[in-house]
């Protein structure tokens, strides 16, 4: 009687759509999100140095993208990102040697990932406002 | 902030679900809809309301989150004690697993406020108000609460959960010493409820080739068995890139184990083993 073929086929009960955001999960898409966004930054950035190479004519130009406010907001998210990506790399690879496992640790280097990334992203850019003058 | 243990109930909530539409990328049999409420009994003082999850494979409809509001001073402190209540008094269609009702059989594995638990050790004072209650997550559904587990049991028997040896038998027992049956702890006491497979975002999106932390857990339990003799071939059907390496040490498992069992670091023991034995 179980293994009758059922009329219709079931349903799936809901995943993502109901599961509880959780600092594992949460911190393990943010590390892949990060990712993708530093990819996205790299194309940038050889773009600046394609400019910076190109002789001062071109430099001036993309300068003056990069003054603009998009800009610094993007940049602003780029460094973040970069922080967020490190020190959660650093997690993984903790991981990979064994280290932090228990439910604990977990957590407690969690939080230190985010915290240890909103400070030298804060660090980041005071120094590079302060070296601006 | 800092969770120690699996059972802890969180203190705050930030986010109930992610911010994405509650029907994301879900077929048309699958699409939630909202159902009826069945209110207390007259006369009840403390009521308790509970969405669940209801789905009737006999009827045409789609599935659906009825609302049902429980007498608390009619019924036992635990969650299943609410839906046996619910099943007696007020609609004896609801169906769910249950057997031992103290933690041991996992028959009771379902998805309580948005994190996967037994039904039996969730205290109804801990639940949301009103507390959502759906079957286990990403699972086939046969009716109600009831997932098919056919095809996690079908992962769970591909790592062959038996004693292989060439040698010959012993003619009594096979002994060991107990430094080497302390290597089994943390892996033998997995009841199989799946709450951490289902819990897997990894398992979500690739279920249907990658083992999960349940059955990878139970991989490590015979990988470090001193009696077993198979450990290279064991090895070898894991060192595949979809049965193992989907494992991307979310940690959503160790995070959900109502036995506060480490499938993450059972995984991470296996991976280990793969690069050791490459040098």
């Amino acid at each position: 009687m179980a293994n009758e073929t059922p009329k219709r086929s079931r349903p799936l009960s809901p995943n993502i759509q109901i599961y509880r955001p959780q600092l594992t999960s949460v911190l393990s898409i943010t590390n892949r999100i990060t990712g993708v966004i530093l990819s996205l930054y790299a194309v940038v950035l050889v773009a600046w140095l394609v400019a910076a190479a190109e002789g001062p004519h071109a430099y001036a130009t993309v300068q003056v993208v990069m003054q603009s406010w998009v800009y610094q907001i993007f940049l602003f998210v780029c460094t973040f990102s970069f922080f967020l990506h490190l020190c959660g790399g650093i997690r993984h690879l903790a991981w990979d040697a064994g280290y932090g496992f228990e439910l604990g640790a977990i957590y407690a280097s969690g939080w230190t990932v985010v915290g240890a990334s909103t400070a030298l992203t804060a660090i980041t850019w005071i120094t590079a406002r302060a070296l601006a003058g | 902030m800092i969770i120690r243990s699996s059972d802890e109930v969180p203190r705050v909530t930030a986010l109930k679900r992610f911010p994405v539409p509650r029907n994301l990328g879900v077929s048309p049999e699958s699409r939630i809809e909202r159902g009826r409420t069945w209110p207390a009994p007259a006369g009840a003082t403390s009521v308790k309301a509970l969405d669940i999850y209801r789905y009737d494979p006999d009827s045409e409809g789609n599935p659906r989150l009825d609302t049902f509001e429980v007498d608390l001073d009619d019924c036992g402190p635990m969650l299943l004690d609410a839906l046996i209540w619910i099943k007696n008094k007020i609609d004896s269609t609801l169906t769910f697993r249950r057997s031992c009702r103290e933690g041991v059989c996992g028959s009771c594995a379902m998805n309580i406020d948005g994190t996967n638990w037994l039904a039996c050790t969730t205290f109804i004072s801990d639940l949301a108000t009103p507390a959502t209650i759906y079957p286990l997550a990403n699972m086939r559904i046969i009716k109600d609460l009831v997932p098919d587990l056919t095809h996690v049991f079908a992962q769970y028997g591909l790592i062959e959960p038996w004693l292989r040896s060439k040698t010959a038998e012993p003619e009594k027992e096979r002994l060991q010493s107990p430094d080497e049956r302390s290597k089994l702890d943390g892996l033998y006491e997995c009841i199989l409820c799946f709450c951490c497979t289902s819990g897997c975002p990894s398992h979500w999106w690739n279920g249907d080739r990658f083992l999960g932390p349940a059955v990878l857990l139970q991989a490590n339990r015979w990988l470090v068995d001193s009696r077993d003799e198979a450990t290279g071939e064991r090895l070898d059907s894991l060192e595949d890139p979809f049965r193992l390496y989907r494992c991307h040490t979310i940690l959503n498992c160790t995070r959900t184990c109502p036995k506060g069992l480490n499938p993450g670091k059972a995984i991470a023991d296996i991976k280990k083993m793969l690069i050791e034995r490459r040098s």
